[in-house]
């Protein structure tokens, strides 16, 4: 990340913290406009801040945009062995996972995707095609039969999506 | 019979009655504008009209006056395009807009202008007396998109805000290019010499015309927000204090030789915020409509008599100077949109794709005002041949270009998507993950003009609020306000209901709203579902699914000529997910 990146981000980050003390805290997030007619608001808002806090610090702030930073080409031939960096697509995808798996047992459940379903489908759909919409989701990606979607099973569904280029952001030089 | 005595207005009045009466007409099938855009048939009602009154009077019917045009038929679309533009989008892309404005209008004058003095070279085609000067003159008046053609063809096809609003923008400021390139011309044509020093004014005019149209537009609009502080005792006039002093900014524009369509958009959207907050609801409302409807008029009649005027001796048909106007418009807009683009995408964060390319560049419609301006270029020998020629391309671009654009757009959305037909999860997952992105954007702020937002929001509210606004409340957002429409709204319902005395309480309004709706569907009961749905059942999830998934914003058109702001879809959705995040809490 270039050192103009990081500025920028930090102005973003002053610019949102209004009680100035260094931190955001879930009432920021909740300011700007445009979250708040996003379906999927308060979820992103969470995934911002480590379990059971209510602060993030700059530090934080930055880790998590990390993940949405674009894959460039020099990094693909980077040292293997090293640790994956943040935005990879194995790691852009455990995001999201993470969005949709709110209890952390590393599985989709059929009442975390129906929560989530809910969230993102206008009012004109009954609870019970909904329900039907994702046991068909859960049918068919799960592989092993348990009625829930693992990680990897979550990974293999998206396999045909450009996930790298759905999920990132990319800034000015 | 005394008809002389009303004979103006009356014929006006039945100018705008065929108008109105056409347009209920088109809509009266409801395939048809679907097919084809409103504005050819309106053209097409024109031609007819022109028709009869040629065979009536044997003359040419009247031919549309320029200053009909410029003084009374095009401010009111401007106003209403300017009024509605959405800000947010327009400042984010105003780089790119302008640069699509200036150097893309400039690039097509210069290209058209040379390349068609290229054409009057070729000893057959008989064109040896059209001089550079005029060639340059006649590429300054049709390289101009236009707004009014733009806007009629771009509300049929569904393109992202971003793609509206760049065009559209770019149609509406290279207005202040194109007023200096022509009067530079026209005056070239009548000077004998030319010095480097006149092109260095040339240049410098463009600088003074653009920025003094913003500076007279924003002086009335301030002005005019500044009036409305005081209309507290006296709403019924308020309406009209919005309209005034955006014509006012418009004529005084073209009194200074400013580019009047800049002065009055700047005026509309600096004026916009503080009038706003000033008038009363109803004085709000009133505003809104009358601009729609009086746009709409303008609209149609502009067409209308575009069609008319065709019909008439005033041509002379050279064809091949014709055709080769049509193909080089078409092949310097595509051109100079690639080179152009090929630019922006280096600087900045989201590229253009190569459909919307094709979209700009085919949707670049010349219309009314490169009629206008070729009637009122100075008569010489060869002007009948200008006019035959902008008239070919205006009708070529607004039928041919204005009928193939939408299913040509749907042709290229077509090819990428017959890949492969997404499963259920797929589509389900991919939405989450754009409105994931979507967030994320939002909350990075990756567009990156914030420094120069925030510094205006500072200067606002230290100066500017306090001395336009009646009463300093504190700036509530846009979704503060919807919140507060809703509530009224509700309240209305339940007066309405007679519920408000005997209700019991509850704790708030959107609860009550959600809850009741709610307890109508909590009678439907589940039911087993089977292990294997069949192949019905299927494709009906992937509709429902694609009918029912919230959009991303930016995926509609940020504008829209024909419905008002509060009544579009996008507003519904938003609606909604606040009440659904309001029953979470």
């Amino acid at each position: 990340v270039s050192h103009s990146q990081i500025t920028r981000l930090y102005s973003r980050f002053t610019s949102l913290d209004k009680g100035e003390n260094g931190t955001l805290s879930r009432e920021d997030f909740q300011r700007i406009p445009e979250l708040a007619i996003n379906p999927l608001g308060d979820r992103i808002i969470n995934a911002f801040f480590p379990e059971g806090e209510d602060q993030v610090n700059f530090r934080g702030f930055m880790r998590t945009l990390a993940h949405f930073r674009p894959i460039e080409d020099n990094e693909k031939s980077k040292d293997q062995n090293g640790p994956e960096p943040l935005n990879s697509r194995s790691n852009k995808l455990h995001f999201a996972f993470r969005l949709y798996d709110l209890d952390k047992d590393d599985k989709i459940s059929r009442d975390e995707l129906l929560q989530v379903l809910r969230m993102m489908v206008g009012v004109n759909i009954s609870d019970e095609q909904l329900g039907s919409i994702a046991d068909r989701t859960i049918q068919e990606a799960d592989q092993d039969g348990d009625s829930a979607i693992s990680f990897a099973e979550f990974v293999k569904v998206l396999e045909k999506v450009d996930v790298e280029q759905k999920m990132s952001i990319r800034f000015l030089h | 019979l005394d008809y002389q005595h009303v004979q103006v207005p009356f014929e006006i009045t039945l100018w705008i009655m065929l108008a109105s009466l056409a347009k209920i007409g088109f809509h009266l099938y409801n395939k048809l504008p679907s097919v084809v855009p409103e504005s050819c048939l309106l053209i097409f009602v024109g031609l007819i009209m022109g028709g009869i009154i040629y065979g009536l009077n044997d003359r040419s019917p009247p031919v549309m006056d320029s200053d009909i045009f410029f003084l009374y038929l095009l401010p009111p679309i401007v106003l209403d395009a300017g009024y509605f533009m959405p800000s947010r989008p327009f400042f984010e892309n105003m780089g790119t807009i302008l640069l699509y404005a200036v150097v893309g209008t400039v690039w097509n004058v210069f290209g058209i202008g040379f390349s068609l003095y290229g054409i009057c070279q070729v000893k057959a085609f008989r064109l040896q007396d059209v001089s550079l000067l005029h060639n340059l003159l006649f590429g300054s008046l049709i390289a101009a998109v236009d707004p009014v053609a733009v806007l009629a063809v771009f509300e049929e096809i569904h393109v992202n805000e971003k793609l509206h609003i760049l065009v559209f923008g770019e149609s509406l400021l290279n207005d202040a290019v194109t007023v200096v390139l022509y009067k530079l011309f026209r005056s070239f044509c009548e000077m004998p010499t030319i010095k480097s020093v006149d092109v260095f004014a040339g240049v410098g005019k463009f600088f003074v015309v653009g920025l003094g149209g913003v500076l007279v537009g924003l002086s009335f609009g301030f002005t005019a927000a500044f009036t409305t502080r005081f209309t507290k005792d006296i709403r019924v006039i308020e309406p009209l204090f919005v309209f005034l002093y955006s014509y006012l900014s418009y004529l005084t524009a073209e009194m200074f030789h400013l580019s009047g369509i800049v002065a009055i958009i700047s005026c509309a959207m600096g004026m916009k915020r503080y009038v706003e907050a000033n008038i009363s609801l109803k004085s709000h409302t009133t505003v809104k409509y009358f601009m729609k409807m009086w746009s709409s008029v303008s609209d149609t009649l502009i067409f209308i008599f575009l069609g008319v005027s065709t019909i008439g001796e005033n041509h002379e048909w050279n064809w091949p100077y014709i055709c080769f106007t049509v193909i080089f418009c078409l092949v310097w807009r595509a051109l100079g949109v690639l080179v152009l683009t090929f630019f922006v995408n280096r600087f900045h964060v989201n590229t253009i794709t190569s459909k919307d390319q094709f979209i700009i560049a085919y949707g670049g419609l010349r219309g009314a005002i490169c009629f206008s301006l070729v009637f009122l270029l100075p008569d010489f020998h060869r002007k009948k041949l200008f006019i035959a020629a902008t008239t070919v391309v205006i009708l070529f671009t607004v039928f041919v270009q204005g009928m193939t654009i939408r299913p040509l757009v749907d042709l290229l959305a077509v090819k990428r998507k017959r890949e492969s037909a997404p499963t259920v999860g797929e589509q389900i997952h991919i939405r989450f993950l754009d409105h994931l992105l979507a967030g994320i954007e939002d909350i990075s702020g990756h567009w990156g003009q914030y420094y120069w937002k925030d510094k205006l929001e500072y200067f606002n509210s230290k100066y500017l609020q306090k001395i336009l606004l009646r009463e300093y409340d504190q700036p509530k957002s846009s979704i503060v306000l919807l919140y507060e429409k809703l509530e009224r709204k509700h309240a209305i319902e339940l007066a309405q209901a007679g519920q408000l005395g005997h209700g019991p309480a509850h704790p708030s309004f959107l609860c009550s709203g959600f809850l009741c709706s709610n307890n109508d569907r909590a009678v439907i009961t589940d039911q087993k579902l089977e292990d294997t749905p069949n192949p019905d059942v299927l494709d009906n999830m992937q509709e429902i699914l694609a009918r029912n998934l919230y959009r991303i914003r930016r995926t509609g058109p940020a504008y829209n000529r024909h419905t008002l702001p509060g009544d579009s879809e996008p507003t519904e959705q938003a609606k909604e997910i606040l009440i659904l995040r309001h029953k979470n809490l």
